[in-house]
């Protein structure tokens, strides 16, 4: 990533060594009311990997990221990232973490750079290289000759390039994405790609949501298909050809939906 | 109607605790926010125009309904002022929340290093600066239109805790309110009755200092308001943490 | 969120006692204690006014305490006290204001009006229904103890401000009578003797009736969780 000093956030409890899980989740329960979501979710993801999270629509992906993220409390269960527990320990784990979701997560009335340039002091980036860094962030995307233009008038494709901007402004740890193709067209879908594994993904740890299995398939190190509230199952994708996911895909989560 | 498990219960260790927490200072983030609602403001108007607007139509079928002769004006001018501000005020408040969920924004401040209170302190004072012009631009107004000159020192200081505690407390219950349904409807049923003690406490001090009453009159109002502001704010940052936890 | 049978036997006592002592009450403001020396008969209504009032106030008090519970422990059960707390505080506090204004009828020469006092009291009664309205309007149910919690110690403020508004300016025409008597036209008037006995022992009464309703209340919401669990329960065995 770029050479710019970030803030060093407080190192984690347990020494980062490449064997310890970055994001680990054990029995984790989440209920809305009576009605469970997650039902005793286990997942591990390792320094440095790119897991793929499938499953079909309400299988809680969503739920799951935002209880990573500390937006969400759950129900019962354990729950690290970084070592930091959530949520009692969530204000550890904000500094080192990045989201992208399908919801752009920017003010439509400023213009990219004043949106980068807030982000940025939220984040309590240093001031004196605030701006260079936005500059550069905005140049990375390919945006930094709309830097000056409101929100509001870019497409679809360019909210969501801004959206990545803003994730990784303060250089995360940990990446999670949810859903970042939707809405996007070919042309955008294959330049968010392009995207994601140059600038985004690069040396950190990633856990991404999507329903294209081919993209999910070709960008992760690993898949993992959750169904009925559980990881129903997992596989390396050196070991799982992008061809069979599919019927794999439709074995694992039609078992659940034809009950 | 539910029966979730009872939480896990959260011990933290001692020595984790003490590790320093990778907050953005405070001040900063509560300026950072309030600038951000003001750059906005300021390029859309959106809010600060209907704002506006509003207040003035108001004023209008007050004056129209009341059939206000001079004696008459001077001593409802207190109470049509403050009405119109909260009314005003609460078109504003709704709307500045409710953008900030339906974007997904208000995520994006979640995720951010900051506390949660100074997201509060942000978004408060941003509204409290777009109920001020309301009033400013109100006073004048009403100078005008009513023939009463309400530029009075005493009554700006009124002014100015009776509009600090308002958006202390609707802050508060609109980021509440957002989750609701109905939202529109739900905001002033819950402010109107706990915003109550700010807004008798300002028309009474307001009318008193317009009608020159002694300072008897108008000062254990002004000491009302302030305790009640006080206690708001209090309320608030005790608060606020738990309306924006999911 | 249990739903036992075991501790119905002290509540049962407490319901009777609660019972005999409301008769004794009543007994005591209707007959036993004398008519007071200008208002007569219309005055012993403010035994049963100040005593709804005290229950009123213990309820809204309870529910700034199960707030506060709430939000420490995320224990539903302090959201149920606050919910029960709530309903019976919004009924003695229109039984405070009916018989208000019974009494206000021969003394003051209207029901209703606009003093601060009466104001705020209306005003009171209203934040704690937009209390109710919160809660029905929120869907997530742990979302909704939340706010129900943070809402219901806002709204203690209007508690507040109904009691200290009379203190701070008293250009109300409503009497105080725990405080300074003043000797007016107002309706105000010296308790003393069998009145000070009879005040007492409504208090107790009505501070001992708002428990046993509460506590009534939680079991019913208690037991309306319970139908609501074994529903699915079964519901869960039908569909396996």
């Amino acid at each position: 990533m770029a050479a710019q000093d970030t803030p060093t956030p407080t190192a984690s409890p347990h020494a980062q060594s490449a064997s310890a899980p970055v994001i680990e989740v054990r029995g984790l329960v989440k209920t809305f009311g009576l009605y469970p979501v997650l039902r005793g979710l286990d997942l591990e993801v390792a320094h440095g990997e790119f897991v793929t999270l499938l499953g079909p629509n309400g299988s809680g992906k969503t739920t799951l990221l935002r209880i990573l993220s500390g937006l969400a409390r759950p129900t019962a269960g354990v729950v690290r990232v970084g070592g930091w527990e959530l949520p009692a320990e969530a204000t550890f784990v904000r500094a080192r973490l990045g989201v992208v979701s399908h919801l752009p997560l920017l003010y439509d009335t400023l213009t990219a750079e004043e949106n980068l340039l807030f982000f940025a002091r939220l984040y309590n980036l240093p001031k004196e290289t605030r701006r260079e860094r936005v500059a550069a962030m905005l140049e990375r995307v390919g945006l930094h000759h709309r830097a000056h233009d409101v929100v509001q008038t870019f497409s679809r494709g360019m909210q969501q390039r801004l959206a990545i901007a803003r994730a990784i402004l303060h250089d995360p740890a940990v990446l999670l994405l949810d859903e970042p193709y939707t809405g996007l067209d070919q042309d955008a879908a294959a330049l968010l790609d392009r995207l994601l594994r140059e600038v985004a993904v690069s040396g950190r740890t990633v856990l991404m949501t999507t329903h294209d299995l081919q993209r999910g398939h070709a960008l992760a190190d690993r898949v993992a298909i959750l169904s009925r509230g559980k990881i129903a199952h997992s596989a390396r994708t050196d070991t799982l050809a992008a061809a069979d996911l599919p019927a794999l895909y439709a074995d694992v989560t039609g078992a659940a939906t034809t009950r | 109607m539910s029966a979730e498990p009872k939480a896990e219960p959260r011990a933290v260790p001692r020595a984790r605790r003490a590790a320093r927490r990778p907050v953005t200072p405070y001040l900063r983030v509560v300026g950072a926010i309030a600038w951000k609602d003001l750059r906005a403001e300021i390029r859309s108007r959106e809010l600060i125009n209907s704002m506006v607007l509003f207040t003035l139509m108001t004023v209008l079928i007050f004056s129209l309904a009341l059939e206000l002769d001079k004696e008459a004006r001077q001593t409802t001018v207190a109470g049509v002022l403050w009405v119109t501000v909260i009314f005003a005020g609460i078109l504003g408040l709704g709307r500045s929340l409710a953008a900030e969920k339906d974007r997904g924004s208000l995520d994006a401040l979640l995720l951010a290093p900051i506390d949660r209170s100074a997201l509060f302190f942000g978004k408060m004072l941003g509204n409290l600066l777009f109920v001020l012009v309301v009033a400013l631009v109100l006073v004048a107004l009403l100078t005008v239109l009513f023939n009463v000159s309400l530029f009075e020192p005493r009554l700006l200081v009124v002014l100015g805790l009776g509009t600090l505690g308002f958006s202390t407390v609707g802050t508060l219950l609109s980021s509440m309110s957002v989750h609701a349904r109905a939202r529109e409807a739900m905001l002033p049923i819950l402010l109107m009755p706990v915003v109550l003690p700010v807004l008798i406490s300002a028309v009474r001090a307001s009318t008193a200092i317009l009608e020159q009453m002694p300072r008897a009159d108008w000062l254990p109002w002004i000491q009302l308001l302030a305790v009640a502001d006080v206690m708001f704010l209090v309320g608030a940052y005790v608060l606020f943490d738990y309306v924006v936890e999911e | 969120m249990s739903y036992s049978a075991q501790r119905t036997g002290l509540l049962k006592g407490l319901t009777a006692l609660a019972a005999v002592l409301f008769a004794v009450a009543i007994y005591l403001d209707l007959f036993w204690v004398g008519p007071e020396a200008t208002q007569g008969a219309a005055q012993r209504v403010f035994y049963v006014h100040l005593g709804a009032f005290l229950g009123a106030f213990i309820a809204f008090s309870a529910v700034v305490v199960a707030g506060i519970a709430y939000l420490r422990t995320r224990n539903p059960k302090w959201d149920t006290l606050g919910l029960a707390s709530v309903e019976m505080g919004l009924g003695f506090s229109l039984i405070t204001i009916i018989t208000g204004m019974t009494w206000a009828r021969p003394i003051w020469n209207t029901w209703w009006t606009w003093d601060p006092r009466l104001t705020s009291v209306a005003i009171m009664w209203l934040a704690y229904a937009a209390y109710v309205m919160l809660r029905t309007g929120i869907e997530d149910p742990e979302r909704r103890r939340r706010f129900a919690a943070v809402y219901g110690i806002i709204a203690f403020a209007s508690v507040i401000f109904t009691i200290v508004i009379v203190r701070v300016r008293p250009d109300t025409i409503h009497p105080v009578v725990a405080g300074p008597t003043q000797a007016d036209p107002t309706g105000g008037f010296e308790v003393a003797g069998d009145m000070k006995t009879t005040l007492f022992f409504n208090m107790i009464t009505f501070a001992l009736i708002t428990l046993v309703l509460v506590w009534h209340r939680i079991r019913l919401e208690n037991l309306v969780h319970y139908i609501e669990r074994r529903k699915m329960e079964v519901l869960a065995e039908l569909s396996r």
